[in-house]
């Protein structure tokens, strides 16, 4: 089927889906207002780059990171110096009587977003906002199988993401600071790690499939 | 030997901050290129149709490891001074299920779930908003989990430490059975199209 950009069909283009298509319109001008006028959007939806070079790209940066820094790669740990700070403001004693919290709390010189992670994951929206305005795929939608609710994928989006967000501070790490980082210096908590994501995952698909397929 | 350079005192802190911008945007620009910014294609891993997420990961933890074990050898790096992550056992195995299952629900990982943001998802954001509950929700009950969060604690310890067998060796071990798998990935991808399973391939506006 053909697709334009603005992810209406133009062969079968219905009621629903037409009212869809100018809404997209709009945020789409939204955004190339409010968006850097300095990086060339692609009207056209480029394909993904080969999944080696992509790869390999994220492997020198790894590499970068612990040439310079002495240490990988991360996020969820970015979002952990969030919710210490946001504690810290509300409830400072809490914090304090909690040593999870106080972990990512710093010295108390400076402030907890003061951190190498925050930093870094803030580059990393950056970086996927202009790969995506320069391939055309930056577009406001919900992504999901053409079987689900735009309702239903965002009720998942939120608790495969709370759940996900627990599991990744038990495993003290997630895919980029367990995974990648901790999988480069073969650390052996890191691999069992992975193994154990990617179970998880395959033993949950199936009971999701009507969210994807 | 002189790297990593900033705990041999190379670099300020402000320096290294400016580092982890530079680094982080080079981090989200290959992770969108690859297309681990969309959630049905990360998805589409878990249904054997698409194997991306598996061949961008282990492409890059063989480019870091392969470079860092060089860069030792030439003696410009030392690997001593390499940050390695500690192991506990058994809360890290339970942790990577659970974060397995809310992977597969959600759609994304931490770092894929910002780029899905960056470029509009709004699944993206909530996924956002999801994963900051839950790691408050884990701070919250963390009193209780504590003793299980530290138990099975093996220190600093490696694959080749643990399968006595040399660096040289395991490093060996580890391309050749990503090799293997990139090539056996490739096959399963196409006996799973030739059965007919719905393909995340393709242009992505076509479910928008």
């Amino acid at each position: 089927m053909e697709t334009n950009i603005l992810g209406g069909s133009t062969m079968k283009n219905d009621a629903a889906d037409g009212l869809k298509d100018v809404r997209i319109q709009g945020r789409m001008k939204t955004a190339q207002r409010v968006g850097l006028s300095w990086i060339k959007s692609s009207t056209h939806e480029q394909p993904y780059w080969n999944p080696y070079q992509a790869g390999v790209g994220i492997g020198v940066v790894l590499l970068a990171a612990f040439v310079l820094m002495g240490r990988g790669l991360g996020a969820s740990g970015a979002f952990t110096s969030l919710v210490a700070a946001g504690v810290d403001t509300i409830a400072p004693q809490h914090v304090h009587s909690n040593t999870f919290y106080e972990n990512y709390l710093g010295s108390g010189n400076s402030s907890p977003l003061k951190d190498w992670l925050v930093f870094e994951i803030l580059g990393v929206i950056i970086g996927g906002y202009v790969s995506g305005s320069m391939a055309g795929r930056r577009r406001a939608f919900v992504e999901k199988g053409p079987s689900m609710t735009s309702r239903g994928r965002m009720a998942y989006a939120l608790l495969g993401g709370l759940i996900m967000g627990f599991g990744s501070k038990l495993a003290r790490g997630c895919t980029s600071g367990q995974g990648l980082t901790g999988g480069a210096v073969l650390s052996v908590g890191s691999w069992v790690f992975m193994v154990t994501v990617f179970s998880g995952a395959y033993a949950t698909a199936y009971f999701v499939r009507r969210q994807w397929l | 030997m002189s790297a990593p350079l900033y705990p041999n005192g190379f670099l300020s802190e402000n320096a290294g901050l400016a580092i982890a911008v530079i680094l982080g945007i080079a981090f989200g620009f290959f992770l969108e290129r690859g297309g681990l910014g969309s959630a049905r294609k990360l998805a589409a891993q878990f249904y054997l149709t698409d194997m991306t997420v598996f061949k961008v990961m282990f492409t890059a933890i063989i480019t870091a490891m392969l470079g860092l074990f060089w860069l030792s050898w030439l003696g410009i790096l030392d690997l001593a001074q390499v940050h390695v992550l500690p192991t506990y056992l058994v809360p890290q195995a339970v942790g990577g299920l659970i974060f397995g299952a809310g992977f597969m629900m959600g759609g994304y990982c931490p770092g894929t779930s910002c780029v899905a943001a960056s470029i509009g998802r709004r699944d993206g954001y909530v996924h956002l908003l999801g994963m900051i509950a839950g790691i408050f929700l884990f701070g919250e009950v963390f009193p209780f989990l504590r003793q299980f969060y530290n138990s099975t604690s093996l220190g600093p310890i490696t694959l080749p430490q643990i399968l006595g067998v040399s660096p040289n060796v395991a490093m060996f071990l580890i391309v050749a059975a990503a090799i293997a798998g990139f090539s056996l990935a490739t096959k399963v991808e196409r006996w799973a199209e030739h059965r007919g399973f719905p393909s995340s391939k393709g242009n992505l506006s076509t479910h928008p």
